[in-house]
């Protein structure tokens, strides 16, 4: 990373597009999607690594976007809820929260269908277990979860 | 209004169907904009400087240094904002910024606006405030005393004491003296918080001389009064909306200090202003369930009748009113909705703490007396020898009647319902083993506040439909907090006019926009605004019927309605046809409660509503008789909604509310040392993840209320209320022990193991309950029947 100023060069692949963003050394990945690229589907509910709600995808895997800084991604392929879907056409993971009522003020939910694109990426068919150890770290006040882990369950048949 | 129910359910086309939320795919996709998504040109951002004294006098601010911070735009102290405001007319008693004394930590003294947060932030820091530390007080029991110093507020009193009550309906000492079996019992209910995954945000501009708010509000109606007063201002150029809302259960319906904040700085600065909390600020804007200490007495007859209830609740109110008046007499309201009390007697205070203020959580002062009284009954019962499914059986309210506290009861499943979990379960033919338990309890809660929260004379919701240009446009004050009150409206308009939900156009929530409607709160929406909703929207219908009939040549009888099509036309050729013929298209609905569902006592605006739902649960669990922990096996919800509107939102909002009543069953508490929030962020406040929750079974019974929008009523708060003593008696079935304060947690199954051990009552739980002087009992006569069928 170069640096200008007190600010750093960031090369970044954000939902397919390449950018150069000039950024503190100390914002969070979390500030630079809403604040720089203004890519707001990404959440916050705690900034502090608590929630969930501001879960991407960094080279695939589900992160914690406020923890994350960008010393730590330099080069890498981030992906949000915005790059999810298929033009307008919606991921099954998407779909199968749609269908089963699985989001209520969805405030939660772009963390919790990047935490579940990731696990049915890895894991098409994963058990009941496996689906509650995978999304444990997302909190959701609204739907007692129960919803979600069926729509899970459903877009990994949809996906297989 | 006359209801216009005239389909069966076979007839039905949307209404009841499991449908996807209206807005669902803007949230699935990232582009819903909730209130600190938006973002308007040169806003600046705004901090609040919250007191770290839980008690202090506020000698001076010095904001120098911070108006002098490069990259700070305005600095405002509680000498900006003079006028108090409180969300009920007794208690009128914030300043937006305190500048003469602070009441709890969190308690705001000023507000930065700054080009950025972090400015914003160094600028606070460099705001100077002189306190002068008074006594904190914390406790139910410290507040009862004289104070040392001074009242955490001056108005009220005497010292402490907020707001009392003491009511009786018909004769408890003779219902006392006929009864053959006489209980006391005294039970604690630990306060917590809403913990709503978004945290609150507001924007604001002045532009002209026209205020407008956004903001993650579930009141805008209230937020619009709040701004009128404190700014002096008339209300027509106040425009208050509320931004898509990232969930409120209670949290977001008071008018709060950072709304006051963004508007003052942007008049100031006449620039765009953003607040938006911090998750710690967030546990101090609070506004939460209230602790409540519960003393109940009643007695019963040999046969399991309850004769006379005497019951005493002291709430900790936290330091300012928010609710509180309302929130006391809820402790008393709600008994008798359930069980036939023929004599009752209620006493109630609630006290000013140095703690965040408290306030309405979902179920509003009611989940705490129904856990003290569905576990008073499960002692009863275990006394006298007879089931506890049984002896509610023999005490449950009839539909149709009055209650002796004069609220009007109409349809009621609570038979079903009690039938609906106890068949599903097992529950009378459990196996029992130690270690393994179930516990049934059984509740009641208001479809909306029979009476709004200031008094006037407007409906209580109203909606306007527009018919243009082939689609429909519905306005409505209500507010999609995320338990889908805009899908609500679009379904029952959907149904009215032939169409599908995602056809129809939703406004909602904007006091310059939309007509009123209270705000989302007391589980009022489906019933007040759904009937609003239904009434325009059956109107528009014999508008358009009417105009196809002229083109058809038959009578309106014969023009179908459905499918899209209005008789031979689809909805697009029949709008257009009647808009060519009339001009303008729009058809109104509003709605207010009967005047007659409740009581002319003073104290009797609390607890009246247009209908009760009713809902039943049991719950399965392991507790481990060696480390305390419980395991949560499953729960069995059965919900008396009238009619399901959308079934899938429906089961939605039952899980969603077992789910938030286990949680705060078994971990949630919002606890204070000296003062000091102990666990002000998500990973010390506890609550349940996927791992804890368990499976959970819905039923919906269909008792299709008269009066409720296709005969619907609530499900937001109701299918909360049994959890939390069901699990409590489910522990009591497992080990013998029983555990009379919330959160249920391992330590106090241990304790009262322990206690067992060793010879004492296998109990955990308050003692005593504190000597109070409440107020002489107010005796209230009979209810004048002749002024209602029931």
């Amino acid at each position: 990373m170069g640096s200008i100023g007190s600010h750093e060069v960031l090369r970044l692949s954000v939902n397919g597009r390449s950018h150069e963003l000039l950024v503190k050394p100390y914002a969070t990945l979390l500030e630079i999607l809403r604040e720089d690229l203004r890519l707001t589907g990404t959440k916050h509910g705690c900034e502090a690594g608590e929630c969930g709600a501001c879960v991407v995808l960094i080279d695939g895997a589900p992160q914690l976007s406020c923890l994350v800084l960008p010393g730590q991604i330099n080069g890498s392929e981030v992906t949000t809820i915005e790059g999810v879907t298929n033009g307008s056409e919606l991921h099954p993971v998407q779909q199968a929260f749609m269908d089963h009522g699985a989001l209520q003020c969805g405030y939660c939910t772009p963390g919790m269908v990047l935490s579940s694109v990731a696990l049915l990426e890895s894991n098409p068919a994963p058990s009941r277990e496996e689906i509650k150890e995978a999304l444990s770290g997302n909190l959701c006040r609204c739907t007692g979860y129960a919803s979600i882990i069926e729509a899970v369950e459903d877009a990994g048949r949809s996906m297989a | 209004m006359t209801n216009v129910v005239t389909e069966t359910s076979s007839d039905l086309r949307v209404i009841g169907k499991s449908l996807p939320r209206v807005d669902a795919v803007g949230k699935l996709i990232g582009l819903t904009a909730y209130a600190d998504d938006m973002e308007l040109p040169n806003t600046l951002y705004c901090k609040l400087l919250r007191s770290h004294h839980p008690h202090a006098r506020v000698l001076s601010i010095d904001t120098s240094a911070a108006k002098a911070l490069d990259g700070v735009a305005a600095v405002i102290t509680g000498e900006d904002l003079p006028i108090k405001y409180g969300i009920m007319p007794t208690s009128q008693d914030e300043h937006a910024l305190e500048n003469e004394k602070v009441r709890f930590v969190g308690d705001p003294v000023a507000a930065v606006a700054a080009v950025d947060e972090e400015t914003a932030l160094a600028a606070c820091r460099l705001i100077k405030v002189e306190y002068e530390p008074l006594e904190a007080i914390e406790s139910i029991e410290h507040a009862l005393l004289a104070p040392s110093d001074e009242p955490i507020h001056d108005y009220a009193g005497p010292g402490n004491i907020h707001r009392m009550g003491a009511l009786e309906f018909g004769d408890v000492d003779q219902g006392f003296e006929n009864a053959s079996h006489i209980r006391e019992d005294v039970f604690f209910y630990e306060g917590n918080t809403h913990l709503p995954m978004e945290q609150h945000s507001a924007i604001a501009t002045f532009v002209g001389d026209q205020l407008t708010l956004w903001s993650s509000t579930q009141n805008p109606h209230y937020v619009h009064r709040a701004l009128a007063r404190v700014f002096d201002m008339p209300m027509g150029h106040i425009r208050v909306v509320a931004a898509p809302h990232g969930g409120g259960f209670g949290g977001k319906s008071d008018p709060f200090s950072h709304e006051m904040a963004v508007c003052k700085l942007a008049m100031v600065t006449g620039r765009p202003v953003k607040c938006t909390l911090t998750r710690e600020e967030v546990f101090y804007v609070h506004r939460g369930r209230h602790p409540v200490l519960m003393w109940v007495r009643t007695g019963v007859s040999n046969d399991g009748k309850i004769l006379a209830m005497h019951f005493r609740t002291a709430l900790d109110g936290g330091a300012y009113g928010s609710y509180g008046p309302a929130s006391m007499l809820y402790t008393g309201a709600l008994q008798t909705t359930t069980y036939n009390i023929p004599a009752y007697r209620f006493e109630g205070v609630r006290v000013f703490t140095n703690k965040a203020p408290c306030g309405p959580k979902r179920g509003h002062g009611t989940p705490q007396p129904r856990f003290a009284l569905e576990l008073h009954l499960d002692k009863i019962a275990e006394e006298i020898g007879l089931d506890p499914v049984e002896l509610r059986r023999r005490n449950y309210v009839k539909p149709y009647t009055r209650t002796i506290n004069h609220l009007r009861i109409t349809s009621c499943g609570i038979e079903e319902v009690t039938d609906q979990v106890i068949e599903a379960s097992g529950f009378l033919n459990r196996k029992r083993r130690l270690g393994h338990g179930m516990g049934f309890a059984i509740s009641s809660y208001m479809c909306g506040a029979g009476l709004p929260i200031y008094w006037n004379k407007l409906p209580h919701s109203e909606c306007i439909i527009q018919v243009n240009r082939g689609g429909v446009s519905l306005y409505c004050g209500a507010t999609d907090i995320g338990q889908g009150s805009d899908t609500v409206l679009a379904t029952v308009a959907a149904e009215q006019l032939g169409l599908q939900p995602t056809d129809i156009r939703i406004t909602s929530g904007d006091t310059g926009l939309t007509p009123v409607d209270l705000g989302s709160y007391s589980s009022r929406v489906t019933f007040m605004a759904g009937n609003a909703a239904l009434q325009a929207a059956h109107e528009m219908r014999n508008i358009l019927v009417e105009a196809v009939a002229e083109k058809m040549e038959c009578s309106p009888q014969e023009v179908m309605v459905g499918d899209g099509k209005i008789g031979e036309l689809t909805f697009e050729e029949a709008a257009t046809l009647a808009q060519e013929k009339l001009g303008v298209l729009a058809t109104r609905g509003s709605y207010a409660p009967p005047p007659n569902i409740g009581g002319k006592f003073k104290a009797s605006g609390v607890g009246p509503s247009p209908a009760y739902s009713y809902s039943a649960a049991v719950v399965d669990l392991d507790a481990d008789p060696y480390s305390g922990e419980i395991q949560l096996n499953k729960v069995w919800l059965a919900h008396d909604i009238g009619r399901s509107i959308n079934a899938l939102a429906v089961k939605g909002q039952v899980e969603g509310g077992v789910y938030m009543g286990l949680s705060e069953a078994m971990m949630e508490g919002q606890l204070y040392r000296h003062g000091l929030h102990k666990q002000p962020s998500m990973l010390d406040y506890k609550s349940f993840t996927f791992f804890e929750m368990p499976e959970v079974d819905t039923f919906l019974v269909e008792t299709v209320d008269l009066e409720g929008p296709y005969g619907a009523k609530e499900v937001g708060q109701g299918p909360l209320l049994p959890v939390i003593p069901a699990v409590a008696s489910a522990v009591h079935d497992a080990l013998g022990v029983w555990i009379d304060e919330v959160p249920i947690t391992p330590d106090k199954i241990m304790r009262a193991l322990d206690a067992k051990a060793k010879g004492r009552e296998g109990r955990y739980g308050p003692k005593n309950f504190p000597k109070i002087s409440y107020p002489s009992i107010v005796k209230v006569p009979p209810f004048d029947a002749s002024s209602s069928p029931f």
